[in-house]
């Protein structure tokens, strides 16, 4: 790539092999409904959260997924389990369950 | 003959009594003393007044003649009496029977129990044929119940009963002596009687018939020794079974008529309720999850607290509809006991909401709090504006734009500090406003304003209370219209908050009103609830849709409800119109609005 003039950028990298996926695998393992989301962002649009500071449901998903467990856990603690993301989801994710094992799972996996 | 055996047989009863007298004493003593200090003091004032007088009326009612039973069916109620009262009746009488025969008030603990095996020449001792017969005539009553008991084993539904609880080892060997104890003493006062002729007007003949066939000198020892094992056993595992209940619930009685409440933390009281559970099972067949096939009911999470080992996927798979705190006929508080397991079982990650400062207030006579199931449902909101309209309200639309939820789904999902802190800001703000009354759209709110927040001089209302209170003084048009409904009760607003009349009140100025099987306290969860964490959406289409169909039974023209989540998850299944009670005033208006522009338009032509 040196060849080229371009190189890769130590912060936009995700290193699978490193990857802390346990979080990841214990919430998808106890909500499967999760593994069918299609980032509609439908559960953003309606937040009761989110109207009141930046918060995004996506977010979740995508530092969830880069098990970016530091941002996730900043960001998951902004909720407020109202429940709205849960009825306009299209897919019928039960996001409340998400959100309740993560922050379960945040606390578990860190004093494992 | 009595001195040939050595009373050696009486001994499986007397170990097995004393260890239940010192397990059941040291749980009363730990669960007394785990108590808080206003409890204590409730207690120790309430020993000495009415109140302890009330306790020991409400234990013999409920305890021995278990009169909830009753109502729920007869025939289970009968069971549990003829078992529970009858063999109390037996013990009392039967002490009666040795006062008379020894002729004083000391006697060995055992001798009520086995007295037929002691006592020789009934005919020189005062009432003692009388006492015969009586005990004969109180054993077979609670045998009836005993077969009765056999008898559900293979036909539940005599009992209006369609499930059972699951049994555990130590339920079991409970369940087996207890089924032997009776059988077994009649046997064992027939044999004796076949011998020394002291029985009454059944085992005597019974006695007179075995004694012909049957080698008494052998078989008597042999079955009052197998009694007495029975009983040992009966009370050996009686305090690791659910017989625990026995004791328990008595304790229970009195704890809550000093006033000892459950807290929003686990504690002594907490398992005083948990050990009264007799798993009778009347809760499980109640329970609207049974349809989608999910076993999460109350008896199975009181049975996993007092053997440790509840899981997140029981604890949090509930509707906490009621339904079957409705129904127990012990009166556990399951669904504050099911509240204050979740808020243990999430100490350790709540949220701080550290964002949340002030908010806008605006001063008015009423706050309005739609909800965040309100925002969407918008027709209910829009109705609601119209009618502040309309009535010519001073009024503050709190959550317009921008406010945080009520707390209620946190705390329902047990994130109690997380709540407060939602408590707080919102607190502040309705306070600020100098308002003396908050309407309220979602019972879900209307029961957290209700119970969690400190409003003092604000009366809060859920909107239908509200807009009956409105038609009262005559400031909402009323039109009747050909339609028939039904009204949906929701869980919170009804058994949460027993708001049942109001609403009914104030629909029979717009609509007929069917009455149905399931309503007020029976009525159906919509399966929207937001207290259950675990369910799929799938499972919750299911208790929708059934809900739906014996609804739909009564041929109705819309559904009624008051709940914006209740609407929700009605209409999602698309059967038939269901509307808000605010809707069904708001619709009025309108079409007053309306025939007043006709008026003014005829009005308008008359003068051109």
């Amino acid at each position: 790539m040196g060849k080229f003039g371009f190189s890769v950028m130590e912060t936009r990298t995700v290193n699978f092999g490193e990857l802390d996926n346990r979080l990841l695998g214990y919430v998808l393992e106890n909500e499967a409904s999760f593994l069918t989301c299609i980032s509609c962002g439908g559960c953003t649009a309606t937040c009761s959260a989110g109207n009141l500071i930046d918060f995004n449901v996506r977010k979740i998903n995508l530092f969830l997924r880069r098990c970016d467990i530091e941002s996730l856990a900043r960001e998951i603690d902004k909720c407020m389990l109202c429940g709205k993301c849960t009825l306009v989801c299209p897919r019928d994710i039960n996001i409340r369950n998400v959100v309740m094992l993560i922050k379960k799972g945040i606390v578990k996996f860190r004093n494992e | 003959m009595n001195k040939l055996l050595p009373e050696i047989f009486i001994w499986p009863f007397i170990i097995g009594l004393a260890y239940f007298s010192i397990i059941v004493l040291y749980r009363f003593v730990r669960w007394t003393l785990g108590l808080s200090k206003i409890d204590k003091i409730r207690i120790w004032k309430g020993l000495r007044s009415r109140k302890t007088l009330d306790s020991a009326i409400e234990a013999f009612r409920e305890g021995l003649l278990h009169r909830k039973i009753f109502r729920t069916n007869p025939v289970l109620g009968y069971m549990h009496m003829s078992l529970a009262f009858g063999w109390f009746l037996l013990i009392v009488f039967g002490h009666f029977e040795a006062v008379a025969y020894k002729g004083s008030l000391s006697f060995p603990v055992y001798l009520p129990i086995f007295f037929r095996f002691f006592v020789d020449g009934i005919e020189t001792y005062p009432f003692m044929h009388f006492f015969a017969s009586l005990m004969d005539l109180l054993l077979l009553f609670v045998l009836s119940g005993v077969s009765l008991a056999y008898y559900k084993r293979f036909n539940k539904k005599l009992f209006g009963m369609k499930k059972a609880t699951r049994l555990k080892s130590g339920d079991r060997i409970a369940l087996t002596a207890l089924w032997l104890i009776f059988p077994l003493r009649l046997l064992a006062e027939s044999f004796s009687a076949g011998q020394l002729k002291n029985g009454g007007i059944i085992t005597q003949p019974l006695g007179n018939l075995f004694s012909l066939f049957v080698p008494l000198e052998l078989t008597t020892p042999v079955t009052w020794l197998a009694y007495s094992f029975a009983l040992g056993f009966f009370f050996v595992s009686l305090p690791n079974s659910r017989y625990m209940h026995i004791p328990a619930e008595v304790f229970f009685i009195f704890l809550r008529n000093y006033s000892v409440r459950l807290k929003k933390r686990v504690n002594t009281y907490s398992l005083v309720q948990v050990f009264s559970c007799s798993r009778c099972g009347i809760c499980l067949d109640t329970c609207q999850l049974n349809l989608a096939n999910i076993h999460t009911q109350s008896v199975y999470v009181l049975k996993n607290i007092r053997n440790k080992n509840l899981t997140d996927e029981v604890l949090f798979n509930c509707l906490l509809c009621g339904k079957c705190q409705q129904v127990c006929p012990v009166g556990i508080e399951l669904i504050d006991l099911r509240i204050t397991q979740r808020i243990e079982s999430t100490l350790q990650y709540n949220s701080s909401y550290s964002y949340l400062a002030g908010g806008e207030v605006k001063q008015a006579d009423v706050v309005y709090f739609a909800g965040c199931m309100t925002h969407l449902t918008p027709s209910i909101k829009k109705s609601m504006l119209q009618i502040f309209a309309y009535s010519g309200v001073d009024y503050w639309f709190m959550d317009e734009h921008k406010a945080p939820c009520c707390g209620r789904p946190l705390m329902q999902a047990g994130q109690y500090d997380a709540a407060a802190v939602l408590i707080e800001n919102n607190q502040q703000k309705i306070l600020a406003s100098g308002a003396k009354k908050l309407v309220v759209s979602c019972p879900i709110c209307y029961k957290v304003f209700i119970e969690d927040y400190n409003l003092p001089d604000i009366k809060v209302q859920h909107h239908s209370e509200y807009l009956f209170e409105l038609m009262q003084m005559g400031s909402l048009p009323k039109r009747l219209t050909s339609e028939k409904s039904i009204y949906h009760d929701p869980c919170e607003l009804g058994r949460g908050s027993g708001i049942y009349d109001k609403p009914r009140k104030l629909l029979s100025n717009y609509t007929s009103l069917i009455p149905i099987m399931n309503e007020k306290e029976k009525s159906l969860c919509c399966g929207g609830s937001l207290s259950n964490i675990k369910i799929q959406m799938s499972e919750r289409d299911i208790i929708t849709n059934n809900a739906l169909d014996e609804y739909l039974q009564y041929s109705p023209d819309s559904l009624i409800t008051s709940c914006p989540l209740c609407k929700k998850t009605f209409a999602r299944g698309n059967k038939i119109m269901v509307k808000d009670i605010s809707e069904v005033v708001a619709a009025s208006i309108v079409q007053k609005n309306k025939s007043n522009a006709c008026a003014d338009k005829k009005v308008l032509e008359q003068a051109l």
